[in-house]
């Protein structure tokens, strides 16, 4: 062997020890806290890309610098995750060795008592006949189940094992949770789909507005159900206009083409299917038209969804018609109360539709759809277009813009459906309620020894770990139990 | 009675807590101010010639304490629901958590002493909490209507009182400590104050006894994410601020036990968990975005 890989090993054991020792997984703690930090000052991408795309427009040279140490993605970025897989690994170097030996401990005796009690914290020299004292003494502390160790002429007792067995649980069950998170980010999913009322969902992966797979996972895991949105109820405030109540009714059948069953979901009752739930998350209304062409007929008819832009659900949407010739589009504003003022001009007032009015620009040219970059459905690039006309319809109003006519329907209302499926939850759920037990016991456990000793006197002492209060009374009450006449 | 006239019933109770407290903070500043014998040297005080101020002074708390109590009842028997809904709310929830951990802190030790910081504390809560916070009772959204908001937001209301108390008595012990260092006599406010250990013990008590409850409130959070948005854990800002909190109190509790920091050390340790907690409260609430953002401001 030589030496180089000696020396190759004796690194190796260095760096397993540095990484499991007390001090690292600490500052490892600590640094993960720390990291943490960025995260909630700056946009992140999973939760708002639109902030992040703001911050990009304001500072364009910062943002990309610190978009390449993903600032905008922290909790995805490789340093976060190295932090967390260093923790992950030193928790259980340093915990597993440390039940092995607490589970040895436990069939084994107290430890021997000390040579000199007199140097310990509360020593007390009792008053007691000698020949009965340890007897006496004995009785006492397994009455209190304290385990004891009786030697020729002293005792040991201990008490208080389970503070160390619930700091092990506790850190036993952040490592469960830690697996929890993994694999619920490696096997699961999730995904957003905007339904509107009528409408059935049916779960493959084209039906999804948006879906994300964790690495482990992909398309054949969806389980196949469908899911009909038979009726959306809001119910808001009449004085603040925030809303108290959704109501989402649907039918469902599972699997696909099985018998369908009626079931409600709101918001903090999603409708489950084994680890897959379906949350209501949003919701909104589809303005309902139909647009003729010149000759008086109908280029286009249904509803389209519109996106709410304030809480009193005044919606924008873009219609495209890339068909008509020339090509033809109008960006649109759905307006569920309407009402005006001077300052703003058309608004809405409450967010149920009481009084609606469909506002419109209608716009004619390219709708620079074949160009190659991927266009929001809810907005029209007006680049190549020219506007024929703006107008406000009430409900059943049409306009003629000469190139043909609009007529305002009606609306429906959406809902955003977010499927997720997190097949690591459970084991995170667990390990938090045995985070707590382990917590609670180990900080409300006092863990302490008691000796006797007898030579010349009978001496008592204690120890009492984390300088836990209580054991000078103890001692006490035993020392008055020894002088006890009996 | 209807639900308008619960809510002026619950503002009138507040407004006479705030008049017990106000009462409470007269009567600890006259125990602390007289409790010096003038026409003796500087170095003799007298105790019990304020003591009954101080009774008065504590007796004044639980006054407050109850009406405040009562207030909060008033409050969400006229929203019907749990009354801490808007950042309003949450103040004066987390005014009457921490009066009530002071008082029963009062069962156990003697910190009477804390009266006076306490009542400053509460009065500066609560005026906040009626003159910018202030919003009118309504019902909740619907992803504040579960049962898991009683249970999170208690637990994290009540931890936080908890934690700010600890924090008032590792600033009590910083100032304390440095008179002692430099050989100082103490300041008079400070005469009847415990010795500097029992108040580093009482710090660490009162933090190890409620961080198994914020483990609890975070934990309970997380349940209650999970079936509102669909994820348990979305590094939302207030949850990632949460987190630093449960992280801070932790490395504070590690320091303590297995490194052995105790004193000085320990509780500027203790202050800077405790100001993560406040970070969150504050910051988070009023200027932070994400899902949490339900102060109503
Ligand atoms: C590898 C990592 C870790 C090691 C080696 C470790 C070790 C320890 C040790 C030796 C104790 C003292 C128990 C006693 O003697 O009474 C302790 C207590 C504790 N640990 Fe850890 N720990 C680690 C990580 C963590 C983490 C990640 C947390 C979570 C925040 C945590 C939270 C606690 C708490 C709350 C206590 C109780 C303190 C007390 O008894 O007052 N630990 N840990």
């Amino acid at each position: 062997m030589s030496t180089n890989e000696l020396t190759g090993i004796s690194l190796l054991r260095w760096i397993w020890r540095q990484l499991t020792s007390m001090r690292t997984a600490l500052l490892l703690l600590l640094l993960l806290g720390l990291a943490a930090i960025p995260g909630s000052l700056f946009p992140q991408r999973s939760q708002n890309p639109m902030k992040v795309a703001a911050y990009f427009k304001a500072n364009p040279t910062l943002a990309s610098w610190l978009d390449r140490i993903r600032v905008f993605d922290v909790y995805s970025s490789p340093w976060f995750s190295a932090i967390y897989l260093l923790l992950f690994i030193s928790l259980i170097g340093c915990v597993l060795p440390r039940t092995i030996e607490h589970l040895k401990a436990i069939g084994a005796k107290p430890p021997l008592t000390p040579k000199f009690l007199d140097r310990m914290e509360f020593a007390q020299i009792v008053d007691v006949d000698k020949k009965l004292a340890l007897d006496k003494a004995e009785k006492w502390l397994r009455a209190k189940r304290f385990r004891v160790r009786r030697e020729a002429n002293s005792i040991s007792a201990e008490k208080g094992y389970s503070r160390e067995s619930g700091n092990l649980l506790f850190h036993l069950s952040l490592i469960l949770i830690l697996i929890g998170v993994g694999v619920g980010s490696l096997l699961g999913f999730k995904g957003e789909a905007i339904v509107s009322v009528g409408d059935r969902f049916i779960n493959t992966p084209t039906s999804y507005d948006s879906l994300g797979f964790g690495k482990f996972q992909s398309e054949g895991s969806l389980i196949p159900f469908s899911l009909t949105v038979t009726d959306f109820k809001a119910k808001y405030d009449l004085k603040t206009n925030a809303p108290s109540d959704y109501t989402l009714s649907v039918l469902t059948s599972n699997p696909l083409g099985s018998k369908e069953v009626a079931r409600v979901i709101k918001v903090n009752s999603p409708l489950t299917y084994r680890n897959t739930k379906i949350y209501l998350q949003a919701n909104g209304y589809s303005p309902m038209v139909t647009i003729r062409d010149k000759d008086g007929k109908i280029a286009f008819q249904g509803a389209t969804v519109f996106l709410p832009q304030d809480g009193n659900l005044t919606s924008t949407g873009a219609i495209k018609l890339p068909d008509m010739n020339p090509q033809m589009g109008f960006v649109a504003t759905f307006i569920p109360t309407y009402d005006r003022n001077s300052k703003r001009g058309a608004f809405s007032a409450y967010p149920e539709v009481l009084d609606p009015r469909f506002l419109f620009s209608a716009w004619t040219g390219n709708l620079g759809l074949d160009s190659g970059i991927p266009q929001s459905v809810y907005r029209l690039d007006t680049t190549n277009m020219s506007r024929i006309a703006l107008k406000q319809l009430a409900l059943h109003e049409t306009y003629n813009f000469g190139e043909g006519s609009i007529t305002f329907e009606g609306w429906k209302p959406w809902v955003n459906l977010q499927i997720v499926d997190d097949p690591g939850k459970l084991y995170a759920l667990y390990g938090a309620i045995l985070a707590i037990l382990g917590l609670l016991l180990s900080l409300f456990t006092r863990q302490r020894r008691i000796w006797i000793k007898v030579e010349q006197t009978v001496e008592i002492a204690g120890l009492a770990k984390n300088a836990a209060p209580g054991l000078e009374q103890e001692i006490l009450l035993l020392k008055a139990k020894l002088e006890e006449e009996k | 009675m209807s639900q308008t006239s619960w809510a002026y019933l619950s503002n009138y109770t507040i407004y006479s807590a705030m008049v017990f407290f106000t009462a409470a903070f007269f009567s600890h500043a006259v125990e602390v101010a007289f409790s010096v014998k003038n026409e003796e040297a500087v170095t003799k005080f007298d105790f019990a010639r304020t003591d009954r101020a101080g009774r008065i002074g504590s007796t004044m708390m639980w006054l407050g304490f109850i009406f405040l109590f009562a207030g909060v009842i008033f409050r969400g028997i006229s929203a019907h629901r749990v009354p801490w809904g808007n950042m309003y709310e949450f103040s004066v929830t987390g005014a009457l958590a921490f009066t009530g951990a002071y008082l029963f802190a009062l069962t156990k030790y003697k910190i009477r002493w804390l009266g006076l910081p306490v009542s400053i504390a509460v009065l500066l809560t609560l005026g906040t909490a009626i003159t910018i916070l202030y919003r009118p009772s309504a019902p909740l959204v619907p992803a504040l209507k579960s049962t898991w908001l009683a249970i999170h937001v208690s637990a994290a209301i009540v931890s936080g009182g908890v934690f700010l108390l600890a924090n008032c008595i590792a600033g009590a012990y910083l100032i304390l400590d440095r008179y002692e260092s430099n050989s100082l006599p103490r300041p008079r406010w400070a005469q009847k104050l415990p010795e500097l250990e029992v108040l580093d013990q009482l710090s660490y008590r009162l933090v190890a006894f409620v961080f198994p409850l914020w483990t609890f409130a975070v934990i309970a959070g997380a349940i209650w994410a999970e079936s509102a948005w669909g994820r348990y854990w979305g590094w939302d800002p207030k949850e990632t601020w949460a987190f630093i909190t449960w992280i801070a109190y932790a490395a504070y509790l590690h320091a303590r036990v297995t490194i052995g920091w105790r004193g000085r050390k320990a509780a500027w340790l203790c202050l800077f968990a405790g100001s993560t907690f406040l970070f969150n409260y504050i910051y988070v609430n009023i200027y932070g975005t994400g899902r949490h953002t339900y102060s109503g401001l």
